[in-house]
């Protein structure tokens, strides 16, 4: 039986095709090493994201999450759910917030779940997959599988917003978080201190307003060579495609020669695990990372 | 009448009940104290095109601007960072505030119009109800073709380097067009959303009426 088991909610980006795939990839690399069971919550629905305030409204964007919940109950009682997006994580945590604050709201969402047949009746916890290596694995589990050490590598933890604000990761700072540069060290690889880790890439206004979100990815970008990164590190889908695959309209736009690669913390672990290039998913970067492929198990 | 009539008239001696009645998190505001460290920690406010800080919005709502309020573009920039929630020394819910001031203005037909956050986001919440997960390429092809068709086409070869970068590291599917990923309960799902969203518009008249 595996140590640890959790009800995972993959997220829309990391299905198969869609932007994070290879986020996926190399989580499902990690847990095995790691021996942590996660098994997707059958016919889980998206959570309309951060930007589901304005068509969604209120209730409806609770009830989306609840009937993930709800599912999860069904199917994996007894079980954390684990997101791996920071989007759907915070989401999801909202509304166990507000549902469990408000007994109006949960009321009306019990009402509402009735008509796809569900129902809840405890919400489970909702962590983000960086709380189940940090506080459920704990470090020392999370360095003694390491067989490929990134010695020598340099890397900008890129926080961003959602994993660090208004929840955060139990015992970090807002300002200052260091649980990714942990992680960092944890595998070997050397992180560096630069002033752009906490600061928004944008998030969806990458879409709709595309000039000011890239005018917050180049000062992350910009700060992370500055300080000697050779890679950035991120947690959170949206951050890493905002800040990878943007870079080539920000070089046209400043002149910059921005072409550093974006990773997620899973594949880092999993390459220093003894994963190969395609397990920690690296052909999924629109940037390559030769730097981390050498490392990785020819496989 | 329109909707949004209805309610000026309603609320006619104050913006602020109308706020703390009909928005999400509205009760909040006469907590502000008016420091401006919302304002300072809001990083669109480093980029010129921020209208109102929050503690402008703040402040004007209590000053019954309702027009202004309701019709400016700025709760629309918000990019949910969560800087100004933490940093609040009177822990108002900043972030939530903005948003339900903007579904609240949206519902009512008095945002922006044009206001091209307004419109990503409802077509990724339309996007994303219809099947229960998010089509990545039709939420991208709507959005070029916001401004009509040939508009539509430049703004696509504009990012055709973005696309075929992620095409090649297999990160974007052509295949999504004609169908992508979706829920087995669609019926559910869309029946449990109707529901959701009659309650919360018969709560919200009960206040009014009241
Ligand atoms: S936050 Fe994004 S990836 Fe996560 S479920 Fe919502 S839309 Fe999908
Ligand atoms: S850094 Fe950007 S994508 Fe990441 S959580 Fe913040 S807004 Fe979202
Ligand atoms: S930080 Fe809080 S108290 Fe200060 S102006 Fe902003 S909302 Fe008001
Ligand atoms: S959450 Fe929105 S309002 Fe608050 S600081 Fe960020 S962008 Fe500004």
């Amino acid at each position: 039986m595996a140590k640890k088991e959790y009800a995972f909610y993959p997220g829309c980006s990391s299905q198969k095709g869609a932007s994070a795939s290879n986020y996926l990839t190399s989580v499902n690399a990690m847990c095995k090493t790691l021996d942590v069971k996660i098994t997707e919550i059958p016919d889980w629905n998206c959570c309309s994201a951060s930007i589901g305030y304005a068509e969604g409204g209120e209730l409806p964007r609770h009830v989306l999450n609840a009937r993930n919940f709800a599912l999860a109950e069904k199917h994996l009682p007894g079980q954390d759910i684990v997101a791996t997006c920071a989007a759907c994580w915070l989401g999801a945590r909202e509304s166990k917030e507000r549902l469990e604050h408000s007994s109006v709201l949960l009321q009306d969402t019990q009402e509402a779940l009735k008509e796809a047949g569900l129902n809840i009746k405890a919400i489970p916890e909702v962590r983000h997959m960086v709380e189940v290596l940090i506080e459920d694995l704990g470090w020392d589990a999370l360095s003694a599988p390491v067989k490929n050490p990134l010695q020598g590598l340099k890397f900008a933890g890129y926080v961003g917003c959602q994993t660090n604000r208004p929840f955060g990761i139990t015992g970090e700072n807002f300002e200052n978080p260091m649980y990714l540069d942990k992680l960092i060290e944890t595998v070997g690889g050397e992180a560096v201190p630069y002033d752009q880790k906490v600061t928004c890439c944008g998030g969806a206004l990458a879409f709709s307003e595309p000039d000011k979100a890239q005018a917050q990815i180049k000062d992350i970008v910009e700060s992370a060579y500055d300080h000697g990164a050779e890679m950035i590190v991120t947690p959170c889908p949206l951050c890493q495609a905002n800040v990878e695959i943007y870079q080539g309209q920000i070089n046209k736009k400043y002149g910059t020669k921005f072409h550093i690669p974006v990773l997620y913390y899973s594949q880092l672990m999993t390459v220093a695990y003894g994963g190969s290039a395609k397990e920690a998913g690296l052909d999924g970067q629109v940037i390559k990372a030769p730097k981390l492929e050498a490392i990785a198990g020819k496989k | 009448m329109s909707a949004n009539a209805q309610m000026a008239t309603k609320y006619k001696n104050s913006f602020l009940k109308e706020v703390e009645e009909q928005v999400e998190m509205g009760e909040w505001v006469k907590m502000c104290m008016q420091c401006g460290v919302c304002s300072g920690s809001c990083p669109t406010n480093f980029h010129p095109g921020w209208e109102h800080p929050p503690q402008e919005i703040f402040m004007m709502i209590r000053a019954g601007k309702r027009e202004e309020v309701l019709t400016s573009p700025s709760m629309w920039m918000c990019t949910s960072c969560y800087n100004c929630i933490v940093r609040c020394p009177r822990k108002l819910p900043i972030t939530h505030i903005m948003h339900g001031l903007a579904n609240y203005a949206h519902r009512l037909g008095v945002a922006p119009k044009m206001q091209p956050t307004r419109h990503f986001a409802k077509l990724f919440w339309n996007n994303c109800v219809h099947t229960g997960r998010v089509n990545e390429l039709k939420l991208s092809m709507g959005l070029y073709f916001k401004d009509g068709f040939s508009q539509g086409i430049k703004n696509g070869m504009a990012m055709k380097d973005v696309a075929l970068g992620l095409l090649k590291a297999k990160r974007l599917n052509p295949f999504e067009l004609f169908g992508g990923h979706k829920c087995k309960d669609q019926n559910g799902i869309h029946a449990m959303l109707k529901k959701a969203r009659e309650l919360e518009e018969k709560r919200k008249a009960l206040k009014a009426a009241a």
